[in-house]
């Protein structure tokens, strides 16, 4: 299935947010909740191998925008012998925008082949709060392959650049140097002006001072419980 | 290219600190993580295939193009989120330009780069190819803590080598990847994260006492 998405949120002059394009296809929709708020909801189980999804977001200068999700993406098998399936997502936010991007997690299904590419490019004086979590598994299983591939830019250059591999096809990919047997992981990135300070977040989750201006919030965790144990309250410093 | 001149650069005697710094594996011996043989194997593989095969891809980078290194330099900051491994990653980084400089004539690469990066540059200086200063990138990656994981457990050193050499094809065909790709944009270069390896760091800096750097 192919499917495209755009949003693109521009400020109404009146201290508000205006959606000058909200357009979705399934298995890819996407649906206002409020007045700077948007919910991706799912129109069909997946994503499934074959699967070839794109959502475009696009922040005005001086406009919010929230991206949320009614439900977990699960990443299923699908047809054996199809391309892995694939969900790229591509943002931007101009000065004095902001974004925050907080899905709910993606689930990693045993048998499923999934590439998550996310393309962030942020404007000098344009805030942002990009969280991702994953599943590694549903209950009591291995899980499938996915990778995720993050590149975040802020005023003209690569702010943070990150893949993570899980699955049969990712060498020790459970070793005690990446997931540790943790099922769960989860990262959060803020990028602007106006950011929090370091600090340990109980477990094994931290928030870390990136070398340009942003922070990144990585939590593992047994389970999705723990990772939002240690994430969701760095969501309160939250741009939008 | 010279396979003694490799050896030399690639020997964990270098003068250049690496001994002091586990590569993660002190964290994960604390947290019980890392206990046995087996668990320090795939502490190995699981940092070879994040920090060891991007370190390989910059080191093979910068030794074909050295005066790319300011960039290549940036493209590590945005690959490592924790400062606490920025921190030693630099602090290797010059250690060895200092050690390479009595060795070889060494071109601008900055005070303080991060290690691939300056091993790279020095590899170059060598007269080293970009697949040899990879290999030395992604077999030190693993030495460093393969050591460290001797002294910290008192495993059986027979048996955590035996772990090194089973790791050298993967660390052959790393090399050989990355010198395949040092052309691209810093950008499109591997990008490969270790969640507890960042967040080892992190928490491994705030430890009053500790045996190795970082």
């Amino acid at each position: 299935m192919r499917a495209a998405a755009a949003i693109v949120a521009e400020a109404d002059g009146r201290g508000g947010t205006r959606l000058a394009v909200l357009r979705g296809e399934s298995p890819l929709l996407v649906r206002r909740t409020g007045p700077h708020a948007v919910h991706l909801v799912g129109g069909a189980a997946g994503p499934l191998r074959g699967d070839d999804l794109r959502l475009s977001v696009e922040v005005g200068p001086g406009a919010r925008l929230s991206v949320h999700s009614v439900a977990a993406q699960l990443a299923l098998p699908g047809r054996p012998g199809s391309p892995a399936s694939r969900l790229v997502v591509t943002a931007s936010v101009a000065a004095g925008g902001a974004l925050r991007w907080s899905p709910e997690p993606l689930i990693a299904a045993a048998g499923c082949h999934h590439l998550a590419v996310t393309d962030v490019t942020v404007e000098e004086g344009g805030s942002l709060l990009w969280r991702d979590d994953l599943v590694c598994g549903r209950h009591a299983e291995e899980p499938g392959d996915v990778r995720a591939d993050v590149t975040i830019r802020y005023a003209g250059s690569t702010l943070h650049r990150h893949e993570l591999a899980v699955g049969p096809g990712a060498p020790a990919w459970s070793g005690a140097a990446v997931l540790g047997g943790g099922g769960a992981v989860g990262t959060l990135v803020l990028a602007g002006p106006s950011l929090p300070s370091p600090a340990t977040l109980g477990g094994d989750a931290v928030l870390m001072p990136l070398a340009g201006p942003g922070m990144l919030a990585t939590a593992v965790g047994r389970d999705i419980r723990a990772v939002r144990a240690a994430l969701d309250p760095v969501g309160a410093y939250a741009p939008v | 290219m010279s396979l003694a001149t490799l050896l030399v650069l690639a020997d964990g005697r270098l003068p250049a600190g690496g001994h002091a710094h586990s590569g993660g594996l002190e964290t994960a011996v604390s947290s019980g993580r890392v206990r046995t043989v087996a668990d320090v194997g795939r502490f190995l593989c699981g940092r070879l295939f994040t920090a060891g095969l991007v370190a390989a891809a910059f080191a093979a980078a910068a030794c074909a193009r050295p005066d790319r290194w300011a960039e290549l330099d940036d493209g590590l900051d945005a690959r490592t989120p924790s400062p606490a491994l920025r921190k030693a990653s630099r602090a290797q980084g010059r250690a060895l330009l200092r050690a390479a400089r009595a060795m070889w004539p060494l071109p601008a690469a900055g005070r303080e780069p991060h290690h691939p990066v300056a091993l790279g540059v020095v590899a170059a200086a060598a007269r080293l190819d970009p697949a040899a200063a990879a290999v030395a990138a992604a077999h030190g990656s693993v030495t460093g803590p393969a050591s460290a994981a001797v002294r910290l457990l008192g495993l059986d050193p027979y048996a955590v080598h035996a772990l090194l050499a089973g790791l050298a094809p993967d660390c052959d065909r790393i090399a050989a990847d990355a010198a395949a790709r040092i052309d691209d944009p810093v950008d499109a270069l591997p990008a490969a994260g270790a969640p507890l390896l960042d967040i080892g760091a992190e928490l491994h800096a705030t430890w009053e006492v500790r045996l190795f750097a970082s």
